[in-house]
């Protein structure tokens, strides 16, 4: 049994990569993620964590050094936000291309223009097809266990994982976290193993170019195109759910805490009525079910802990026996809804699933969202006879769309 | 033939490894030995087109050879000679 700490989420983040031992860190401060950066340089100056800090001049870069870091066999942590993570696009996509375990928190922040430092979840969303794992997380305690498993995770199937947590909302507010013993931690996730290590011994060449076709290289081996690489990175992260619920299982024997695999569950039991969310809006969402319960409405909630690879197989099955689900989204596609709606449509398109929808877009740009309100959201949704699927607009929680 | 057990493209640096560039040419280079210095001199000198080459495919011998297979006819060589002795040759010629 660790003891208890009353942290923010950003000191939960950096404890969760000091317990996992990180070999480098590189990152460049911006708003909600400031803190995070700091503490890590603190951390690696005062010499309780044996790292390099490599500091650089933008995301871009240190997204760049990580990789770098990462393929001659470092274990290798970044964080960042919003327009900072969006600086990262195109190096995100390579980190995933050349399969490289890389952990990164995203502080969830709104993106510019117009500015905003406050929470949304477009910043994350809009990196939803890099090829990286997302996790979202509900409180930091959270955090902290799913930076440590999010190692596990990468290092085992050979993907990047992003570690999302709603910025101020749990960034800069304060809870009880409880600490995991380091040795325990080092116990449940051993040493980084690489798939292969660039090193002057063993000179290679990395992610030269593909061609269309598959081809012979000198020493005989068919090498494959660029389709067979793309293949091979989808094939990983279908087969990630099962690795990510393994780790979860194995943490929860390790240190007591569950935070559920793919999804967890409030109250879902025996609800006809299911609000879902990724995040803190999720955790919300118990609160607002639990005043819905008083008033004899029978709702609970599935929360969305990993995004990415979707959780199709265990949302068909917490899904089953709802009638009516509302998504609460932090992010939209603009033009049509939000993205997790969509997914779940999808997902059980040909399912026994025939649940209505109602898709809320909430909380952009830090608006504040609360139980009540989403009471009040479940209630509307729940009353409106009206329901033509073929124009089934996303409603604008609390915003003035008049 | 073996299957690539790669998870991300690489490969070990050898000659050929990105295949046999040189099909890619449309002109090809041809020394004339009568102009070209090291072949005149029957000694080390100039060797400003295995300096300049790119692809690395010009052997600095006596005389100079130039690899086919791989050279894409770029035509450096034959803009660094200081003797013009390299001209570039329609391949379809």
């Amino acid at each position: 049994m660790g003891s208890v700490s009353i942290i923010t989420g950003n000191q939960a983040a950096a404890l969760g990569a000091k317990l996992s031992n990180v070999q480098v860190v590189a990152a460049y401060p911006i708003t909600p993620q400031s803190q995070l950066a700091e503490l890590l340089s603190q951390y690696v100056e005062s010499g309780a964590l044996k790292a390099e800090y490599v500091r650089v001049e933008g995301e871009h870069s240190a997204m760049t050094v990580c990789i770098s870091a990462s393929t001659v066999g470092a274990r290798v942590f970044t964080a960042t936000s919003a327009n900072g993570l969006l600086y990262m696009h195109e190096q995100l996509h390579w980190a995933a291309g050349s399969r490289l375990p890389i952990v990164m928190c995203c502080v969830n922040r709104g993106v510019g223009a117009p500015w905003s430092i406050f929470n949304d979840q477009q910043d994350s969303f809009s990196q939803r097809d890099t090829g990286w794992i997302q996790i979202y997380c509900r409180n930091n305690q959270e955090i902290l266990d799913s930076v440590i498993q999010a190692y596990r995770i990468a290092e085992e199937v050979y993907a990047p994982v992003m570690v999302c947590y709603d910025g101020f909302v749990l960034s800069h507010t304060m809870m009880p976290v409880e600490m995991p013993e380091a040795g325990a931690v080092e116990k449940f996730l051993p040493p980084y193993k690489p798939h292969s290590i660039l090193s002057p011994d063993n000179p290679k060449t990395i992610n030269s170019v593909l061609f269309p076709g598959r081809r012979e290289n000198t020493q005989g081996v068919l090498c494959d195109g660029f389709m067979e690489m793309r293949y091979k990175l989808q094939a990983a992260l279908e087969n990630a759910p099962a690795v990510i619920k393994k780790v979860s299982s194995e943490y929860t024997q390790a240190f007591g805490r569950d935070h559920g695999g793919m999804l967890w569950e409030y109250k879902s039991g025996d609800a006809d009525i299911l609000v879902t969310g990724l995040g803190s809006v999720a955790s919300e969402a118990t609160v607002a079910v639990d005043i819905l319960r008083e008033e004899g409405i029978k709702a609970g909630v599935i929360g969305i802990r990993v995004y990415r690879p979707f959780p199709r197989a265990d949302a068909v099955k917490a899904f089953e026996n709802a009638r009516h689900i509302i998504v609460l989204e932090k992010s939209i596609s603009y033009g049509y809804e939000g993205g997790l709606c969509s997914d779940l449509k999808g997902a059980f398109y040909g399912t026994g699933i025939k649940a209505a929808f109602d898709n809320f877009i909430v909380g952009l740009g830090g608006r504040d969202v609360k139980a009540r309100e989403i009471v009040d959201a479940v209630k509307s949704s729940i009353s409106s006879a009206e329901r033509d699927p073929s124009n089934a607009k996303p409603k604008w929680l609390n915003c003035f769309t008049g | 033939m073996k299957k690539d057990e790669n998870i991300s493209a690489m490969c070990d640096p050898a000659v050929g490894e990105a295949g046999k560039t040189g099909d890619w040419r449309s002109v090809r280079p041809v020394i004339d030995q009568n102009k070209c210095i090291p072949c005149i001199k029957k000694k080390p000198a100039c060797f400003l087109c295995w300096l300049y080459c790119p692809e690395g495919v010009v052997k600095a011998s006596i005389p100079v050879e130039i690899d086919l297979e791989y050279c894409k006819g770029c035509g450096i060589c034959a803009e660094e000679c200081p003797p013009k002795a390299i001209s570039m040759v329609r391949e379809d010629k």
